[in-house]
């Protein structure tokens, strides 16, 4: 039996965590080394880190600082923003991460999903599929947000599944931020879609949240205000999410 | 001095770091003289089974890792390190592992989605309960570790099975057979309890 997982999210830019409103409005939650350690510490299963700025530039400043958070990790470590290619993801690992995200990547070149998985296993490889509700459809969207495609999430997310995706790591941007709760029929459909795990994002505020998103088929439920800000820590989520009766680590 | 065995897989650096966490002295060493020298040795990995076996074979590593088990001194393998420990696996039947464990690694027989991947429930059988290492893990409530794997021990004799894991199929997650020890899952990716398992490892003189 695998326990449900609660996994803190660390938006990183310019070597600081930041967290924003619908992708946007940054404000200042951190450093990500002492982040993550702290996250480990208080018992998270996972931590997730993405380069929310992931310029060209900037690469190698990432990769230092995704090695000195991965110093301090003793749980699986994500690492997600500026993938493009199987090199790129190799670097990211030899950093430290156990596994890579990749988001705009995958939409522009869906054949790179496949030889990530050929690389390095397709438990490696997590997808970030960034959704927003546009005229009653969940459309993909990319760059950080930004642009829109024209693919349905539900439908990219069993796409990827195909093509060799070892998760789905689901964010709402229209509850990003909002600690209005995730979107649950989102993260219903996408689940009921594929076998792989999925796991919600966007909009968690409170414990009552993640429990919701488990219900509505979620694996694991990532989360960043409501615990970058102090306003409900990992015991206490773990805590609930065992009264309400889901597998949680001890 | 613990060394790690570096046989040209992946996953090293993190068992490396976390063994150093619990403060022992530790080396990552590719060379069979070291490893053969050292007070006890660590095999991790993530990788094909082919591929590393014949790893072990071409370096001289396995024969090294032998020497050790053999003179016994603590081994402790982790994932695809424990699953080369087995002489056989349905991944490269026409491979052999090393044979220092009885029975043999075989693929999820499950319709649940494979590799499984997660933290799983670690239950103790009576003998993990008794082993020195393994048994102050199962104190209290049932620990979870952190599992990636599509393969998994099979056959195992019933007394060298510590604990045992349920992912469609109930299968032996950690095993030990004298001063040999084997983990499915990843102890340094397993926080609390991962940790406290290697330095039980570390600590123990079976």
């Amino acid at each position: 039996m695998l326990a449900r997982r609660i996994i803190p999210c660390l938006d990183v830019a310019n070597g600081r965590v930041v967290k924003g409103i619908h992708f946007e409005s940054l404000r200042d939650a951190g450093d990500p080394v002492e982040q993550g350690a702290h996250y480990d510490a208080e018992g998270a299963d996972e931590l997730v880190f993405l380069d929310i700025a992931a310029s060209y530039e900037s690469r190698s400043t990432t990769l230092d600082m995704v090695s000195r958070v991965a110093d301090r990790l003793f749980i699986p470590f994500t690492v997600g923003g500026g993938i493009r290619t199987v090199e790129d993801a190799g670097r990211v690992l030899r950093a430290g991460a156990d596994k890579v995200a990749i988001n705009t990547a995958a939409v522009r070149d869906p054949g790179l999903v496949r030889r990530l998985a050929d690389s390095f296993g397709s438990q490696c490889v997590v997808v970030a599929v960034d959704s927003r509700r546009v005229e009653g459809r969940d459309v993909v969207m990319v760059t950080g947000g930004r642009e829109p495609t024209d693919r349905d999430a539900v439908e990219w997310a069993a796409d990827l599944e195909e093509r060799g995706a070892g998760e789905v790591l689901l964010t709402s941007m229209d509850r990003d931020g909002t600690l209005s709760g995730y979107d649950l029929a989102l993260t219903s459909a996408v689940a009921s879609a594929v076998r792989i795990p999925v796991i919600a994002s966007g909009g968690a505020g409170k414990l009552e949240d993640l429990a919701d998103a488990l219900a509505a088929g979620a694996h694991g439920v990532l989360a960043a205000s409501i615990f970058h800000f102090r306003g409900s820590s990992l015991p206490e989520a773990r805590a609930y999410l065992k009264s309400r009766g889901y597998p949680v680590r001890p | 001095m613990i060394v790690v065995v570096d046989y040209g897989v992946n996953n090293l650096a993190s068992v490396v770091r976390a063994l150093g966490a619990t403060g022992h002295e530790v080396t990552l060493s590719p060379d069979p003289e070291v490893v053969g020298r050292a007070s006890r040795v660590v095999m991790p990995g993530v990788g094909h089974f082919k591929q590393a076996a014949e790893n072990l074979g071409r370096s001289g590593l396995g024969d090294a890792v032998r020497e050790v088990s053999a003179s016994g001194r603590p081994v402790l393998g982790i994932c695809l390190g424990l699953q080369l420990f087995f002489a056989r696996s349905e991944e490269a039947p026409d491979v052999p592992g090393l044979g220092l464990l009885a029975g043999e690694v075989v693929k999820f027989r499950t319709d649940l989605h494979v590799p499984h991947v997660g933290w799983a429930r670690v239950d103790p059988t009576p003998a993990g309960k008794r082993h020195a290492a393994a048994a102050a893990l199962f104190e209290g409530e049932p620990p979870f570790f952190y599992h990636v794997h599509s393969y998994h021990p099979d056959a195992v004799p019933e007394a060298d099975v510590l604990g045992t894991a349920d992912y469609g199929e109930v299968f032996p997650t950690l095993v030990g057979h004298g001063n040999v020890l084997g983990a499915q899952f990843h102890p340094e990716k397993s926080q609390k309890a991962g940790l406290a398992l290697l330095d039980a490892f570390a600590r123990w003189n079976p």
